[in-house]
């Protein structure tokens, strides 16, 4: 199997996870939407020293991942690609800020190394969320949201055609990079000299697959608009959940929580 | 139900592709739409859609074709597409099978229900959950099939039904294209299905209209056949 494929297969395992049956599948996709925005908001909006803070924070997607019944492993292997660009983020941070804000024992740690830990946190935090999302609620929900919250239907469209763009484009690279291979035994790669082809013939493939999908959808019926897949309305238990996590995590931002649990144990 | 009137297209920069096509199809009738590579059969059944604009006039069911009529003629044809991977864009089979009839007003429950009489009806209900990525190429084909039955068109344009299938799905597309009511135009390069499915034939050559009469006398005429890159059934050559 080669890398395209490869990659193409856990794309498509991600949609095998939101056919899952879970309370979190279950969810009106506005809520989830609306609570997965608002941790992404709110982890981002953490000060750059405030590291302490995000540990309470780390709590939401723990048990969220439990609630769908998703290991969170599962996250780290299929999202492995952007974990050292995460961890990149910061990585210069420790020489410039060199000021020492905080001693644990006699470790001393300087600004710029606290400052490099809360983005990392940050960036794993927001990954987790985005994939809980992602792993359940299907592509098409969270269009018919976007519609709801009277998203342009241009852009709608442009995000659900990108996503399975993405989808055509790597089974293309599959396909083709499997048939060069076949004919050129031995070789590492693609050859530099076949690359421009390659590409001309991969951007005209995908264009006329693409095409063709976009009017497969056009021929059921599609017209910008979304049909809600599952959930056809909230009910009053889950809009109580989506408000209790809410405020949980409003709470937890305003409040260092971390903080206080510590004093309390500690003194 | 389908009346085509002197339907010419070219793609840009090629030549004519359809030549002044005009045939008229009566609701209910089985016809096979057969011809050499590149004869304009998809070209065809992509115009009578709407897919492409055409010079000429078509109407489905009383019904131009053109955009005010679009979402009405698309509801009431439906195609099944040569690549069936081209046909499914949902993550499983039975969210394929609702997207059509929710997306023209059904409730989901309604259209769930419907996929499930189409999938008893084609005997595949082991593929409700099954994720599209997973299934061969015989099964996709069969699920695409279910995914236009399940819209309930009053036709339905088929392109290359047969070309992924194996002996067991072939019979079974068979068998149940024989009891499902409804106009349909199969395209197909399968001369034997063709003979078992449809009742009339229309041979395309150079995208002209080459012939228009009953199967049996079209598929059993060998020189117009050869005439056109196309054979005899192999039930009706004589060894």
């Amino acid at each position: 199997m080669n890398k395209a494929e490869q990659a193409w297969r856990e794309l498509a395992s991600i949609d095998e996870l939101v056919t899952q049956e879970s309370p979190l599948h279950r969810m009106h996709p506005a809520g989830k939407l609306f609570l997965a925005v608002l941790f992404l908001m709110l982890t981002v909006s953490f000060p750059k020293y405030d590291f302490t803070g995000l540990f309470f924070y780390i709590l939401f997607p723990v048990v969220g991942y439990q609630v769908a019944g998703i290991p969170m492993r599962s996250c780290f292997r299929k999202l492995r690609m952007l974990l050292p660009f995460l961890c990149a983020v910061g990585i210069w941070n420790p020489l410039l800020d060199r000021t020492i804000l905080m001693k644990i024992g006699s470790v001393e740690l300087s600004g710029g190394v606290i400052s490099m830990i809360t983005l990392m946190g940050k960036g794993i935090l927001c990954l987790l969320a985005s994939f809980l999302l992602a792993a359940t609620t299907s592509v098409g929900d969270i269009c018919y949201v976007l519609r709801k919250i009277h998203c342009p239907k241009l852009l709608v469209t442009l995000f659900l055609l990108t996503y399975r763009y993405l989808t055509v484009f790597l089974r293309e690279v599959a396909v083709m990079t499997e048939s060069y291979h076949l004919r050129a035994p031995g070789q590492k790669g693609i050859h530099p000299r076949a690359w421009g082809s390659f590409l001309g013939q991969l951007l005209l493939r995908t264009i006329d697959r693409g095409q063709a999908l976009y009017e497969s959808m056009l021929l059921r019926g599609y017209d910008g608009e979304f049909p809600i897949a599952k959930a056809e309305q909230t009910g009053r238990g889950e809009l109580s959940v989506v408000i209790i996590v809410a405020v949980l995590l409003l709470v937890s931002r305003v409040c260092p929580v971390t903080e206080l649990l510590g004093s309390i144990f500690v003194g | 139900m389908i009346d085509l009137n002197d339907v010419t297209f070219a793609y840009p920069g090629s030549g004519e592709v359809l030549k002044k096509i005009r045939f008229h199809v009566s609701e209910g009738e089985r016809v096979g739409l057969i011809g050499a590579n590149g004869s304009g059969k998809t070209t065809l059944m992509r115009a009578i859609l709407g897919l492409i604009a055409v010079q000429g006039e078509i109407t489905v069911d009383g019904m131009p074709v053109d955009k005010s009529h679009l979402s009405e003629v698309r509801k009431t044809v439906g195609f099944v597409l040569q690549d069936s991977e081209q046909q499914m864009f949902m993550p499983t089979v039975l969210e394929d099978m609702v997207f059509g009839p929710v997306s023209y007003g059904q409730s989901r429950q309604e259209a769930e229900q419907r996929a499930d009489e189409v999938l008893r009806s084609l005997q595949l209900e082991k593929l409700k959950y099954a994720h599209n990525h997973r299934l061969s190429g015989g099964e996709k084909k069969m699920a695409a099939i279910a995914t236009i039955l399940t819209m309930q068109p009053k036709c339905i344009l088929m392109d290359e039904p047969t070309a992924a299938l194996d002996p067991y799905y072939r019979r079974k597309l068979i068998q149940t294209l024989q009891t499902i009511p409804g106009t349909r135009i199969i395209a197909s390069h399968d001369m034997d299905f063709i003979l078992e499915t449809c009742d009339r034939v229309l041979l395309l050559g150079e995208g002209r209209l080459v012939a228009d009469a009953d199967a049996r006398t079209i598929l059993t005429d060998e020189k117009l056949l050869l005439e056109n890159r196309l054979e005899m059934p192999y039930g009706c050559q004589t060894p």
